[in-house]
């Protein structure tokens, strides 16, 4: 990588004034991945097309890192009957403001990647699901839906072709849990957004029991780019493993927060100190959460040399998640965060699973104790003992994501903890 | 003293549109319910009866709905709804000095409604403008970034005016730099 990013010329969201609007799209190559497939539809017959999109490795943009076209390749034949894509754009996770970018600044590349999408997986309908905090975001994707169909680039016989889709937005109200593709299914079917016991997978028995993937916002404006200029291309950007442009989602005690978009595997020191200006007020790094609240915290000293994409991160002990990166300098009190972060969980579990619904409570019960200075030593074990039972028992991985946190904070912090904690003795009879 | 509510023609053209995105209309639900709250103000039990009524699903789904949903309002609320993000990037850089002041300022705890009824306060969760930090969201509409004391003064000064805030659009700094 070493300072190609200098020259880097941002694809996802490119710094084209008013690009939001779908003339100024247009004129910049806009809708021509559509056009091209659906004038040499030989050439590009839907499998075709998912097969570039898989041989890009478009790894899933919303926490997963899936690649995007196998999840495509799951769905089943075409039966004549419904099937759906719903484009996820709930997020939800803390730390994670990146699609909203997409939305305000570049929202026709998202529906043209969606459009493809469609035809790739003969989907007839597409539900874009928008967290309801974003009501002003969801506004502006709607008004350049308005402005696709008016071109006749969604709706009955797309520019002649036979080929027909529509989309539309759904508003969320409040519940991170909806960011989990089954429960957002189940939002979107008007219902309390529990998450759906697997398998069946959603490209078996989806949305109203028929086939639906679920893509997240920013993997889905890759899509173009991909069509665009095929995948060999496409590969040369980032780590082969982890292809692509990333939207890097920068906030904490930073110079100058926001989002960044260059290639994935940036190095994580030149994305704080380089790109985000470096630490506030010249104080030392302490730790930084990589992609999300979910995703394991690092310590300063384990970020040597580590990038932002899946092989070196899972090497440096994390996960790249959304991207959604925390900065947190020295003076960061790791107890009170992750006490916060455990109150985020226990608000935010649905409640369906007895492990998560009371393991939640009882992380945030027992690290409210800690930070409010009334701890004990065995409360760090008790801490433990919960995650454990938590873990990998309960239908999402939300309990894991509420578990981890805690488990590697411990881990990595511990001395930060004992000393928040009385050492208390019992007596043994 | 229930007061009731009803939609009138105009209302249930619109919600006819709404259920028309579907193939069945319980999944109308959280789009009714906006709408509702949009009208009403908030999803009070008798709102959820309308809703039940109107989209012909029971009144027991609508209630599940509303108390699992957040931004949903199972009671009135005040005329201001201030929302501050206090989680994770929101938490290190002074959300909770911000949910202080406002409720010294307004005299009133999180959680509670002034008794003039012009402000309720709430300390939420990650409303996603991490990088906007101190946050607050009006009345599950526009984000208000980058607090201060002043910006709050003065947002509550507007918002006793009648006057709404406007949307706070945040470039990504790599278009500033022209690079």
């Amino acid at each position: 990588m070493s300072n190609n990013w200098k020259s880097y010329k941002p694809l996802l969201i490119p710094a084209i004034p008013d690009l939001h609007e779908i003339s100024v799209y247009e004129k910049n190559n806009g809708y021509q991945a559509l056009k091209k497939i659906l004038k040499d539809r030989k050439t590009w017959s839907p499998a075709n097309v998912v097969n570039e999109v898989k041989t890009a490795n478009i790894r899933g943009r919303g926490g997963a890192g899936f690649n995007a076209g196998l999840k495509w390749s799951f769905m089943p034949e075409p039966d004549g009957e419904p099937r759906y894509l719903a484009c996820n754009g709930d997020e939800s996770e803390p730390g994670t403001f990146k699609d909203r970018k997409i939305f305000e600044f570049n929202p026709h590349q998202f529906i043209e990647g969606a459009i493809i999408a469609a035809y790739a997986m003969h989907v007839e309908v597409i539900y874009v699901y928008i967290r309801g905090e974003y009501r002003p975001f969801v506004q502006k994707l709607q008004k350049a839906i308005d402005q696709a169909y008016d071109k006749g680039y969604l709706g009955k016989k797309i520019l002649g072709s036979d080929f027909s889709v529509e989309m539309h937005t759904h508003m969320g109200a409040g519940a991170y849990i909806c960011g989990e593709e089954s429960s957002l299914m189940e939002s979107l079917e008007g219902k309390r957004g529990y998450p759906r016991v697997k398998p069946p997978f959603p490209a078996q028995r989806g949305l109203w029991g028929r086939p639906t993937t679920i893509n997240n916002i920013e993997t889905l404006a890759n899509v173009p780019l991909v069509m665009n200029h095929g995948s060999d291309w496409y590969l040369e950007i980032g780590p082969s493993t982890h292809p692509g442009p990333v939207l890097y989602g920068i906030s904490g005690h930073v110079n100058r927060p926001g989002v960044y978009e260059y290639p994935a595997g940036m190095n994580i020191m030149t994305l704080i100190n380089e790109v985000a200006g470096g630490v506030r007020g010249g104080k030392k790094l302490k730790a930084l959460i990589p992609g999300g609240s979910s995703t394991p915290p690092l310590r300063a000293d384990m970020l040597e040399g580590v990038t932002m994409d899946a092989d070196s991160l899972r090497e440096a002990g994390s996960m790249m998640g959304t991207a959604g990166m925390v900065v947190l300098d020295e003076d960061t009190d790791i107890v009170e965060l992750v006490w916060r972060i455990s109150h985020f969980y226990d608000h935010e579990s649905c409640g369906q699973c007895t492990p998560c619904r009371e393991g939640t409570g009882w992380l945030e019960k027992t690290l409210r104790k800690m930070k409010d200075g009334n701890g004990e030593m065995r409360d760090l074990d008790l801490l433990l003992a919960i995650c454990y039972r938590m873990e990998g028992r309960t239908i999402c991985a939300l309990a894991d994501a509420a578990a981890w946190p805690v488990r590697y904070s411990i881990d990595r912090f511990r001395d930060e903890f004992e000393k928040k904690c009385k050492k208390t003795v019992y007596a043994v009879a | 003293m229930a007061e009731t509510y009803t939609f009138d023609a105009k209302d249930l053209a619109e919600i006819e549109k709404l259920t028309a995105k579907y193939p069945e209309k319980q999944a109308a639900v959280l789009p009714v319910l906006w709408y509702a709250q949009d009208k009403f103000g908030h999803s009070d039990p008798a709102v959820q009866k309308l809703v039940s009524e109107t989209l012909g699903v029971p009144e027991a789904h609508i209630r599940g709905v509303v108390s699992f949903y957040t931004q949903f309002y199972d009671k009135p609320m005040g005329k201001n709804v201030l929302d501050v993000c206090t989680c994770l990037s929101c938490q290190v850089c002074g959300g909770y000095d911000m949910l202080h002041y406002i409720e010294e300022k307004l005299g009133i705890k999180a959680g509670e409604t002034t008794p003039d009824g012009q402000f309720s306060l709430q300390s939420v969760e990650c409303l996603g403008a991490c990088g906007y930090a101190p946050m607050l969201q009006v009345t599950n509409d526009k984000f208000v970034n980058h607090l201060t004391r002043e910006k709050v003064d003065k947002l509550i000064e507007d918002l006793k005016a009648g006057n709404k805030p406007e949307f706070e659009s945040n470039p990504m700094p790599q278009h500033e730099k022209g690079s």
